[in-house]
């Protein structure tokens, strides 16, 4: 019973995806920056769903500043720019519920299969979006 | 405490490696013997039916997701059923099946989850590891489905967000294949198993009379041989056709006893129950439209001018979830909500369930009603600066005296009545 199960996964690949690394560094910062050098490689992760619901993208040129995304929006992620009547996203509070995307009116919103989001300043630029 | 001298109290709680959430019990162990318990909920309060009366529904909506991670499909469907009694909403066929997929699917995962940490009190870790590992193939179809890997946030007033693609199917019917063939395996680990048995038999059980007198609900009350399920007894969406019946001990072969070991049985069975529901909600699904309002504005203005209460139940992974709105014209905010999650129904069967039990035992008895405070805590009661308990009398002497006080203040005299 169990015991057959256990003895047929010492010969079957793990079933965890090793990311980033295969064994654990000993500076996360510090392997994401020698990736970026290129001196190491990164575990890509596990392949997102076509549908998948990430980070938001926004189309600057197509919104029209109706605020009607700000009226849906649970976690009160968008900040209307009076002036330009336009809006800025702080995605680090976002529940990636996507009800902005269905609410726009003129598609400026998608979602986008963006999920490696962690950073240290909740308000760099990778986290803002406008 | 007659006897002093052989009665000692274990506090454990309110924050306490064994408990996944916070909670106090407080024991009073003879030997290692529990006699008495003292159960004191209200450490995770975080105010969310406040929050609710201050956003308009639709913000409402996934706040009520995010009352717990594991139900994040039941409470949803509650409130929606809620909004859409109190305001006349009709929702399409094909978005009551998919519902009903939906919350199928988030059964079989909330059922695995709890069956991994069974084992983990138990001291198996292994069969936790399986379970777990089995877990992820229902996640990620959920994922495929809706976009998130959990709190998926598909039902919205009138229908649902994500239709199932005629190229999702082959996946979903894969994954009811693959559990099929997987069920076989988990009920050999977990109930064929003597270590299992011998840890799970007569261990906190709870008889079928003081499941009724408590109200016991969900899988709790069913292992203890109560025919009870919302699903059967005041069938919403499309359960009613599709024929949900309570499962009880009984469906496997034995009669029904009420301890940790019948409350696996049930849920193991339940999954077998849920993959049955799902593959004949995709052979039974109509065509059509997945919601009454495609658009938001139109649906925004619909809740505006709403007037009424409604009541939506659901038959959530642990038992019964309410959600009771009252929604006023003109306004978008409701101005009523009251949430009664399963535990809140489930908590005081553990005073029976502890009674003369060994202290080695509480983990796995704590953990087979599956809590989840998260889910129940609605009220923290503090008093000069410090958590008081508060009996029903002095509850009422509070409301009478208030009473009397609003009343002086009516009456022009000043006298009171």
């Amino acid at each position: 019973m169990i015991l057959k199960t256990l003895f047929s996964q010492l010969l079957t690949r793990p079933a965890t995806n090793r990311f980033p690394a295969k064994y654990m560094p000993r500076s996360v910062l510090g392997f994401l920056g020698k990736v970026k050098e290129g001196k190491a490689q990164l575990v890509p992760p596990v392949p997102v769903p076509p549908r998948f619901r990430g980070k938001i993208a926004y189309s600057r040129d197509k919104c029209i500043g109706c605020q009607l995304c700000i009226r849906v929006c649970p976690a009160k992620v968008i900040e209307f720019l009076p002036e330009a009547k336009k809006i800025r996203m702080h995605v680090a509070r976002c529940t990636f519920c996507a009800q902005c995307v269905d609410a726009c009116p003129v598609d400026a919103l998608s979602e986008s299969p963006d999920f490696l989001l962690s950073d240290t300043d909740r308000s760099s630029a990778a986290l803002t979006v406008e | 405490m007659a006897d002093g001298q052989k009665v000692y109290e274990i506090p454990i709680g309110p924050i306490h490696p064994a408990l996944k959430e916070p909670i106090r019990f407080t024991f009073q162990v003879e030997g290692e013997r529990i006699r008495g318990v003292e159960v004191r909920p209200g450490f995770a309060h975080r105010g969310i039916e406040f929050m609710g009366l201050k956003r308009n529904l639709i913000q409402v909506l996934y706040l009520s997701e995010r009352i717990c991670g594991i139900c994040s499909i039941s409470h949803p469907i509650a409130i929606t059923l809620a909004v859409e009694r109190a305001a006349g909403i009709e929702v399409p066929p094909r978005a009551q099946y998919l519902r009903v997929i939906f919350s199928e699917l988030e059964r079989i995962h909330s059922h695995l989850l709890w069956a991994g940490v069974a084992a983990h009190e138990l001291g198996f870790d292994t069969l936790l590891h399986l379970t777990w590992k089995v877990r992820e193939e229902v996640l990620d179809v959920l994922e495929e489905l809706s976009g998130n890997r959990i709190d998926y946030s598909i039902p919205i007033y009138g229908g649902v967000r994500r239709d199932i693609a005629p190229a999702q199917v082959p996946k979903v019917e894969a994954m009811v294949r693959h559990y099929r063939g997987l069920l076989e395996e988990l009920l050999d680990a977990f109930l064929r198993d003597p270590s299992v048995a011998a840890r799970t038999r007569g261990v906190g059980v709870l008889t079928p009379e003081e499941a009724e007198a408590l109200c016991a609900v969900g899988p709790t009350a069913r292992a203890s041989g109560l025919s009870k399920d919302v699903r059967q007894d005041r069938p919403y969406l499309v359960y009613g056709e599709l024929g949900v019946r309570a499962i009880t001990p009984r469906d496997w072969g034995l009669e029904p006893r009420g301890d940790v070991y019948d409350k696996a049985v049930v849920r193991l069975l339940e999954i077998g129950q849920s993959l049955d529901l799902i593959e004949k909600c995709l052979d039974e699904m109509p065509e059509g439209e997945i919601t009454s309002f495609p658009k938001i504005p139109a649906l925004l203005a619909h809740l505006k001018k709403a007037e009424g209460e409604g009541l939506g139940w659901h038959e959530a992974p642990r038992g019964e979830v309410i959600h009771y709105i009252r929604l006023e014209a003109g306004v978008e905010e409701p101005v009523a909500w009251k949430v009664k999650a399963p535990t809140y129904s489930n908590l005081m069967s553990w005073v029976p369930m502890f009674r003369d039990q060994e202290v080695a035992d509480i983990p796995i008895i704590a953990a087979s009603i599956d809590p989840c405070m998260c889910c129940m805590d609605r009220v923290h009661v503090v008093r000069d600066g410090s958590g008081a308990t508060l009996l029903m009398e002095e509850l009422l002497k509070l409301s009478r005296a208030k009473t009397e006080r609003v009343l002086r203040g009516l009456s022009p005299a000043g006298g009171g009545a």
